[in-house]
C-alpha cells in the first residue's frame, strides 16, 4: 500500500471511530438527524459505485429499499421469522431481483435505463401486493423490535464502512477499471475486449444489494411498513441529488453531498416547512449549473488552482 | 400553498386567542405547548386535513377562548406548534424528536395513520409522553400496549371493523333486504389486503356467499371493470376494502354501471362530508366505515362549533374520536393538575372521561373497546347503523337504487 493510502485509511478509521460514539453524545434530536444521514449515506454510496463511473443516473433505489422494508414485515408479521435471518434473505432477493432488471435493462444504452428504473419501484410495489393479495395474505406489515435508534445507528454505520471497502476493492480491481473505460467510451470497451453488459449487471446488482439491506435495517425504525412509503419515488430522487450534491467521481463525494444536505433539509424544514420541493429543484439547478462535478469536483479545481 | 395560509392562520389564530386570554386573565401564566407532527404534504395530508387539524384548531380556540386548562392552581393557554413530515416516517421521527428535546413541549397530539403512530411510539415512549392513538386501527393493541404502556386505542380494532360490516349485513338479511350473496373487493395494499383476509373465512361462517373476490391495485384510475365484474356476478351486497380515492371511483361507477343491491359498502372516507357533497342523494342509504349518534347534545354541539370555528363540516368518523382524544388528554392534565406526564400517563388508564363521543375508558391492553364501525347515509347525514359496545346504533335499511 502506497502512504497516501495508508494516510486515507487512517482518517478514514478515525472518523468511523467518531461516528461510532456519537450515539453515546447525544441520543435524542440529533441521532434522529444523524441515523436519517447515514442511511443516505450508504444508499448514495453505494449507488455512486455503479452510477458514477457508468453515467447511468438509477432511479431505482426505491425499488430495492422496498423489498428490504416489506420482506422485513412479511417475515416477522406473517410467518414469525426472526429479523436477522429476514436481513439476510432480503439483500439476496434483491440482487436476483437487480440481476433480472439489469440482464433486461443494461443492454439498452442511457435513457431508456433511466426510463425504466423510475418505474421500477412502482412495478415492485404492485408485483409484491399482488402477491400478497392473491397468494401469502395479511395480519398488517408489524415490525417490533427492540432495536433503539442507537442501535440502527451502528448498523447503518456498519454498512456504511462496509460500502465504502468494497468501493475501495472495486475501485483497485480489474472491473473497476473496466467500468471506468465503459463510462468514458462503452464503443471502446467493448472492442478492447470488456463483457459490458456483465460489469454493469454485476456492479448494478451491488447497489441492489445494499439498498435492500439498509431497506431491512431501517424497518424496525418504521415499525410498520406501509408499501407505499417503503417504494416511494422521493427516496430514489433524493439519494440521486445527494450522491451528485457531493460528486460521484471520488468515493467519499457522497459523503460530502449528504452531511451539508440533510442540514439544509432540516433548516428548510423547520424555518419553511412549504419549500422543501422548491429546495429540492434549486439543488438539481445548482448541480447542473455550478456543481457538474459536485463539491468534490469543486475542491479539487482549488486545490490544482493552488498548487499552480 | 392554501396549506401554507390555513397553517400560518392557524397559529396567528392561536397567538391572537392567546393574546386576548392574557389580557383578559390579566397576566396568566407561560402557554401550556402541544406538539403536533402532520401530514401538511404527502399522500395523507387530504386525510389529515378533514379528520385532525381542524380539530386541532378548534380545541385550541375554544381552550383559549375559556381563559386556558387548570394546573399549579391558576388557568394557563395552550400553544400548538405544528411540524410538516411530508408523509415520510423517517421524517416523522425526526420532527418527533425535535418537538420533545428541542422545543421541549409539554404534550403531544398523536399522528395520523397506523403505521405512524406505532413509528412515534417510541420516541413518544422515551419521553413519557402520553399518546392518544385514533387513527391507528389495529389487532396488536395487546403487544402494542405490553411494549408502550402510554399508548391508548381508541378507534377500534380490526376484526371490529370487520365484524361491523358483517353485523350490519346480516341484520339486513334477517329483515329480508338482502340474500345470501355478496360481491367483495379490496384495494391491494397493506390495510386493504388485511381486512380482505379477515372477512373471508367470517363472511363465510356467517352464511354469506362470496360470488365475486377481486382486488385492484392502490392508484388504479379507473374502476370499471371491477364494477362492471360485481354487477355481472349479481349479488345482494357490495362489500368494499377501499381507501380514499377508491371509494369515490366505485361509488361513481356503481353509479354509471347503476349496481342494484340493496346493501352498498365502501370502507374509509365514506363518511366524509365531500362524499355526501359529490354525490348528493344518489347516496342515500349507502353504507360505509365510521357513523356517529348525531343525537345527543354533546354531539350535536361539537358539529356547530367545529362548522362555526373552522369553517368546515367534522367528518362522520374519526373527527369526533380525534377531538375526544383531546378532550381525554384536556381532562387528565387537569385532572393531575400539574405538568407532570407521567402521572397524565397513570391517570388516563386508570380513570374514565366524559368526551363527545361518550364516555371512554380503558381497559388493561389501554383499548377502548366503545366505537361506531359501519354509518349509513340517511338524509344527508351518516348514521351509525353498527357499532362495539356503544349500543347506540340504528338498524340499517336497504339501499334502494341511485337517486
Amino acid at each position: 500500500m502506497k502512504p497516501a493510502e495508508l494516510r486515507n485509511l487512517g482518517i478514514g478509521a478515525v472518523l468511523v471511530a467518531l461516528a461510532a460514539i456519537f450515539p453515546l453524545v447525544n441520543d435524542g434530536y440529533w441521532l434522529s438527524i444523524a441515523t436519517t444521514a447515514m442511511m443516505y449515506i450508504a444508499l448514495s454510496t453505494s449507488w455512486s459505485l455503479f452510477s458514477g463511473p457508468t453515467h447511468l443516473i438509477a432511479l431505482s433505489t426505491a425499488a430495492f429499499f422496498g423489498i428490504g422494508g416489506y420482506l422485513v414485515g412479511t417475515g416477522m408479521s406473517d410467518y414469525d421469522t426472526s429479523f436477522w435471518s429476514m436481513a439476510i434473505l432480503a439483500p439476496l432477493v434483491a440482487t436476483a431481483v437487480a440481476l433480472l432488471i439489469g440482464l433486461a435493462t443494461l443492454r439498452l444504452s442511457g435513457v431508456y435505463f433511466v426510463i425504466f428504473t423510475l418505474g421500477l419501484a412502482e412495478m415492485i410495489r404492485n408485483l409484491v401486493s399482488w402477491v400478497q393479495n392473491n397468494f401469502l395474505g395479511s395480519r398488517g406489515l408489524y415490525v417490533l423490535t427492540d432495536f433503539t435508534e442507537a442501535h440502527i445507528y451502528w448498523m447503518l454505520l456498519g454498512v456504511s464502512v462496509v460500502v465504502f471497502l468494497f468501493g475501495w476493492w472495486i475501485n483497485r480491481s480489474r472491473l473497476g477499471f473496466a467500468l471506468k473505460i465503459i463510462g468514458n467510451d462503452e464503443e471502446v470497451a467493448r472492442h478492447v475486449g470488456i463483457n459490458t453488459a456483465w460489469s454493469k449487471v454485476i456492479l448494478f446488482m451491488s447497489t441492489g444489494f445494499f439498498a435492500a439491506l439498509i431497506g431491512a435495517i431501517v424497518a424496525p425504525r418504521y415499525s410498520y411498513i406501509e408499501p407505499n412509503v417503503v417504494f416511494s419515488p422521493q427516496l430514489s430522487f433524493l439519494v440521486v441529488i445527494m450522491a451528485l450534491l457531493g460528486g460521484t467521481h471520488r468515493l467519499w463525494g457522497p459523503l460530502v453531498g449528504v452531511i451539508p444536505f440533510t442540514l439544509a433539509w432540516e433548516a428548510i424544514s423547520v424555518s419553511f416547512p412549504n419549500s422543501t420541493t422548491l429546495f429540492l429543484g434549486l439543488s438539481f439547478l445548482i448541480i447542473v449549473y455550478v456543481l457538474p462535478d459536485g463539491f468534490t469536483g469543486l475542491l479539487e479545481k482549488f486545490t490544482r488552482r493552488a498548487a499552480k | 400553498m392554501t396549506i401554507g395560509i390555513k397553517r400560518r392562520a392557524l397559529l396567528a389564530g392561536a397567538s391572537a386567542l392567546t393574546l386576548t386570554a392574557m389580557t383578559s386573565a390579566a397576566f396568566a401564566a407561560d402557554p401550556i405547548k402541544f406538539g403536533v407532527v402532520a401530514h401538511l404534504t404527502g399522500p395523507l395530508a387530504g386525510g389529515e386535513a378533514v379528520t385532525h387539524t381542524p380539530n386541532i384548531e378548534l380545541w385550541a380556540a375554544q381552550v383559549n377562548a375559556r381563559g386556558g386548562l387548570k394546573v399549579d392552581g391558576g388557568m394557563r393557554p395552550v400553544e400548538v406548534i405544528t411540524y410538516d413530515d411530508k408523509t415520510d416516517p423517517s421524517e416523522h421521527i425526526k420532527a418527533v424528536q425535535r418537538l420533545a428535546t428541542q422545543d421541549k413541549v409539554d404534550f403531544m397530539f398523536s399522528p395520523y395513520g397506523t403505521g405512524f403512530n406505532i413509528a412515534a411510539a417510541p420516541i413518544y415512549a422515551k419521553y413519557d409522553f402520553p399518546l392518544v392513538a385514533v387513527s391507528a386501527i389495529t389487532d396488536q393493541q395487546e403487544e402494542l400496549s405490553k411494549r408502550f404502556p402510554n399508548m391508548f386505542f381508541t378507534l377500534g380494532t380490526t376484526t371490529g371493523f370487520v365484524e361491523g360490516a358483517l353485523d350490519a349485513l346480516t341484520t339486513l338479511r334477517e329483515a329480508g333486504s338482502i340474500g345470501n350473496t355478496v360481491a367483495m373487493v379490496n384495494v391491494a395494499d397493506a390495510f386493504g389486503i388485511e381486512l380482505a383476509d379477515k372477512a373471508r373465512p367470517m363472511f363465510k361462517e356467517a352464511g354469506f356467499e362470496i360470488v365475486y373476490d377481486k382486488s385492484y391495485p392502490l392508484g388504479t384510475p379507473d374502476l370499471s371493470p371491477v364494477v362492471k365484474g360485481a354487477k355481472a356476478a349479481e349479488p345482494d351486497a357490495f362489500v368494499a376494502w377501499s381507501y380514499p380515492p377508491d371509494t369515490f371511483a366505485l361509488t361513481e361507477q356503481a353509479i354509471i354501471e347503476d349496481l342494484q343491491v340493496n346493501a352498498f359498502y365502501t370502507a374509509v372516507a365514506t363518511a366524509f362530508p365531500a362524499f355526501s357533497g359529490k354525490f348528493g342523494s344518489k347516496i342515500e342509504g349507502n353504507l360505509g366505515a365510521g357513523g356517529i349518534n348525531p343525537d345527543t347534545p354533546a354531539m350535536q354541539d361539537y358539529r356547530a362549533a367545529h362548522l362555526e370555528i373552522t369553517g368546515g363540516e367534522a367528518d362522520y368518523w374519526a373527527s369526533a374520536t380525534y377531538y375526544a382524544s383531546l378532550q381525554i388528554l384536556e381532562q387528565a392534565i387537569e385532572g393531575v393538575g400539574t405538568i407532570d406526564r407521567e402521572a397524565t400517563v397513570a391517570y388516563i388508564a386508570d380513570n374514565s372521561f366524559d368526551t363527545v363521543i361518550g364516555e371512554v375508558s380503558f381497559d388493561e391492553q389501554n383499548n377502548s373497546m366503545r366505537f361506531w364501525s359501519v354509518g349509513q347515509w340517511i338524509d344527508g347525514v351518516f348514521h351509525a347503523v353498527a357499532d362495539t359496545g356503544m349500543g347506540d346504533s340504528v338498524a340499517p335499511v336497504a339501499k334502494d337504487g341511485w337517486n
